[in-house]
């Protein structure tokens, strides 16, 4: 996941509802957190927003699950000073795709990131030290644990649905067969039931350019710079999976900088537009993001396999009992139309409720987050009716 | 524009053809609907018959709209097979106006009785004698009422009679269970010289139990 294209108009931010993080600690002892590996973590701090208002029978909850680099703030904005709001403010909010006026509306920081949840940035209580490295091995199971706590927390024992893109879906797609009680409906989008080979490549490069900053420090780098250059670099090399030959094109093209001539100097790094925008994202990325959590957060995304301990995807669908709408773009090549396919197919044939659509954008990967109104066509009468049914 | 004395094949009513296929649904069925429009007929098969619907649309508004009804629908072109769709998913599988106009009506009909038990179709008879007469007499192309299109620009791709429809079916193993002639808005279960007086007919078609279920894979491709 990534911002919207560096020239994209930015949403009005008047209109925007101001909203703050909360933070609660979960998994207090003796009921600590059992990663999926077998290791243990308590407390869990979680970061999360809500928005709207949940009704008096706790039904008309929704969660939302952030991609690889979000963060709890997806909607609203934290101060009428904010330049920004929050990363699905287009699509959250009151009359939006997700109606806040009708529902509730959860989103929270996953487990090992760094916007709040615990994570390899954070001290560990039992040597006062932070863990870096010695945070537990995550996976997308153990991130979804901390999510259900978290709706349990809150006095929901069922969601509406769950929403998500990119590593979002996967959450919802695990949610589905982990907590098949505690959801309605899944929304999943862009995503798949698990990382293509060329995902996994991608990562690969993104965390080799990490380790191989002098600055890594074996992860112990909090009271340095860190590894900046490598997360710099690790950055850029995603962005461009999040885009699109198109949107490139579209966008940049082969236009320069700032002269209509080539420089013909070693010394200018950036010489095409292109080149610059991929140095700003990865320059915004650092100021933003821990190096460590990003490790973590894309092997987990490298390891998800939603089939794993069952005979096959099949299998593990069968677990599921919410209903399913599935949306996959043409331009997307980093969780291709393929990927959605097979998911739906999978799921037909263990006979599920299930929609799918291959929405038409330009933008690659990140449409998800950009072309909304088509996207808000088609989830709002979903959760529409998926509450229609639920309060039959 | 056509010319108005052309003969143009009155195309069955919405409303008879639903009524048709639904006659011969089971109650409480697993039914996929190809390319299910608005979702009008899933929506019928779900209220009355308490049949578990699927849509399959290649328009996303349509989508949108099964979706309204709280249905199911997926997108995918028909033209390029059920690929998506495992065998045996379903019990019926309905096709209502649309083989005429699919690349490869061969292949869609195989794949229909891949994922489900039994079909329904709906084709226009272009064996009329109207149609016929038209050709010997004027040497020209048939149309149909509802799209009175030029031979050119028509999404009507294939043109069969009754007769070629039933040679077709024993050439690929798909049995016809049931043969309704429709002729002037009026499904009948017998007509007299069929393949001339009927100007669409409606099938209920099931795989040859003797015969073996074939992959999608195994088809031809485009």
């Amino acid at each position: 996941m990534s911002a919207p294209l560096q020239e994209e108009p930015i949403s009005d931010t008047r209109s925007a509802e101001i909203v703050q993080t909360q933070f609660v600690d979960l998994f207090q002892s003796p009921n600590v957190l059992k990663f999926a590996n077998g290791e243990t973590l308590s407390p869990v701090r979680v970061a999360y927003e809500t928005y709207g208002t949940l009704n008096s029978d706790a039904s008309n909850a929704i969660f939302i699950c952030h991609a690889l680099t979000g963060d709890a703030h997806a909607a609203g904005i934290h101060s009428t000073t904010d330049r920004k709001p929050g990363w699905w403010d287009n699509f959250i909010g009151p009359g939006k795709g997700i109606d806040t006026s009708k529902y509730f509306v959860i989103c929270a920081n996953v487990l090992g990131g760094c916007q709040g949840t615990t994570g390899p940035g954070c001290v560990n209580p039992e040597t006062g030290k932070r863990f870096c490295l010695t945070f537990p091995f995550l996976t997308i199971r153990d991130v979804v644990t901390v999510h259900s706590e978290l709706v349990r927390h809150l006095g929901i024992r069922q969601l509406l649905a769950v929403v998500g893109g990119s590593l979002g879906g996967m959450q919802v797609l695990e949610w589905a067969i982990l907590f098949p009680d505690q959801l309605k409906a899944a929304v999943v989008l862009a995503s798949a039931p698990n990382l293509s080979a060329q995902g996994i490549a991608f990562n690969a490069v993104g965390r080799r350019a990490i380790y191989a900053d002098p600055g890594f420090a074996n992860g112990d780098y909090y009271d340095s710079e860190g590894p900046r250059y490598g997360l710099a670099l690790a950055r850029m090399v995603a962005h461009i999976t999040y885009l699109s030959e198109d949107s490139i094109e579209l966008k940049f093209g082969r236009r320069l900088q700032d002269s209509d001539q080539f420089a013909f100097s070693m010394q200018k790094e950036t010489e095409f537009q292109i080149e610059s925008y991929l140095h700003y994202q990865g320059k915004r990325f650092v100021q933003r993001f821990d190096a460590n959590s990003y490790l973590y957060l894309t092997r987990m995304m490298d390891y998800f396999d939603l089939a794993e301990g069952f005979a096959s995807l099949e299998a593990a669908l069968a677990q599921t009992k919410a209903r399913f709408l599935v949306a996959s773009y043409d331009t997307d090549w980093l969780f291709p139309t393929s990927q959605s396919r097979e998911l739906v197919s999978a799921l037909l044939h263990v006979r599920r409720h299930v929609s799918f659509v291959e929405l038409r954008c330009p933008f690659g990967h990140d449409s998800f987050l950009i072309d909304i109104d088509p996207l808000a066509a088609l989830v709002s009468p979903f959760l529409d009716r998926a509450f229609d049914a639920a309060s039959v | 524009m056509p010319n108005s004395n052309r003969y143009q094949m009155p195309d069955p009513s919405i409303q008879l053809t639903d009524e048709l296929i639904m006659r011969h649904i089971d109650r409480g069925s697993r039914v996929i609907d190809l390319g299910c429009g608005d979702g009008r007929l899933m929506q019928r098969l779900h209220d009355e018959i308490g049949c578990d619907v699927m849509g399959v649309e290649v328009e996303q508004s349509n989508i949108v709209a099964v979706i309204e009804r709280g249905l199911p629908a997926i997108a995918c072109d028909l033209n390029e097979g059920l690929v998506d769709i495992p065998n045996n998913s379903f019990d019926f599988a309905v096709l209502s106006q649309t083989l005429q106009q699919v690349r490869n009506p061969k292949r869609l009909l195989l794949e229909m009785l891949r994922v489900a038990k039994r079909a329904l179709v709906v084709v226009p008879n272009f064996g009329h004698w109207r149609v016929r007469l038209e050709v010997l007499r004027r040497g020209r192309t048939p149309i149909t009422q509802t799209l009175p299109y030029e031979w050119y620009e028509t999404p009507n791709l294939h043109f069969m009679s009754m007769r070629d429809f039933r040679d077709l079916m024993d050439g690929i193993g798909l049995r016809i269970v049931k043969e309704s002639p429709i002729i002037k808005g009026r499904s009948v279960d017998q007509l007299l010289g069929a393949n001339l007086r009927a100007d669409s007919a409606f099938y209920l078609l099931e795989r040859d139990p003797t015969r073996q279920i074939t992959d999608a894979a195994d088809l031809p491709k485009r």
